[in-house]
């Protein structure tokens, strides 16, 4: 049975997920800092998306890099960004910089619990209308395909 | 021939098939703002936009709100239902990926142990 992922709007411009994991702390932190295990959960099988390549300097200072493919997309579509602060392990801070320069910083906590490990990370834009751009695209953008599609129905006839 | 369901095509929908009314959406996602300042980000005439946003507010997408001289907009029940949506997405999103990290963290351990 899955444990329960929790999300939280906690402010005007952060988010917040919450998740247990039923294992040692320093497997749970490996699982997230080997490149080679991490590609191995990061893209959900039901999202259709394909990791192509990824690329993690994992050290303060470092940089990331990850390119993944979708059979919608023409291109290739990489995200990139820093580590600000990496210190093994409870603690891990990257910035997201695929966007423009209103992307958010994401900070993930890890915390030993017994025999569990408490993962809290946060998601903090840059400001509240950073976060609700954010939302408001992803909202929309759904709609922006769904009438592309009609638009090519109805110019089909 | 592909057969489509009907859809049903009520005032939301509508309201959605609309480039420029997709765009106010997304406008006003960021923050509020008059019809006149919609107009102008636009390139529109006011009454143009307004009409446009006659739309989005039968469909419940935007409310306005007249004070004194100007008319405001912002998202309406609709749109932040909508907003609801994403976040739900968004723990979805989340879900998936932590049960696939269960499965390896239960992989780790049993590595681990002899």
């Amino acid at each position: 049975m899955s444990i329960t992922t929790t999300v939280e709007r906690k402010s005007d411009r952060e988010l917040v997920v919450t998740r247990t994991f039923r294992g040692p702390l320093r497997i749970v932190f490996k699982a997230w800092t080997t490149p080679d295990l991490f590609k191995r959960w990061w893209v959900p099988k039901s999202s259709g998306m394909t990791m192509l390549s990824c690329e993690m300097d994992i050290r303060t200072g470092g940089t990331y890099r990850l390119v993944f493919s979708h059979p919608a997309m023409e291109q290739p579509m990489p995200f990139f960004g820093r580590y600000l602060e990496v210190t093994p392990p409870s603690r891990l801070v990257w910035t997201n910089d695929e966007g423009d320069d209103e992307g958010a910083v994401t900070t993930v906590t890890f915390e030993e619990r017994v025999d569990e490990t408490l993962v809290v990370l946060h998601d903090l834009y840059p400001s509240k209308e950073a976060l609700d751009a954010a939302i408001a695209s992803g909202a929309t953008s759904g709609f922006d395909e769904q009438f592309a599609q009609l638009d090519e129905m109805l110019a089909a006839g | 021939m592909v057969q489509y369901s009907t859809p049903r095509l009520d005032a939301s929908f509508a309201a959605l098939s609309d480039a420029t009314r997709r765009g106010v959406l997304r406008q006003l996602g960021r923050a509020d703002a008059s019809i006149t300042e919609l107009a102008d980000k636009f390139h529109m005439t006011l009454t143009g936009m307004k009409k446009h946003v006659g739309v989005l507010e039968d469909a419940g997408l935007v409310v306005t709100q007249k004070i004194g001289r100007v008319r405001t907009c912002k998202l309406g029940r609709r749109a932040l239902e909508q907003e609801a949506a994403w976040i739900e997405a968004y723990r979805q999103l989340w879900a998936a990926r932590f049960d696939a990290l269960d499965e390896i963290v239960e992989e780790l351990k049993r590595k681990e142990s002899p």
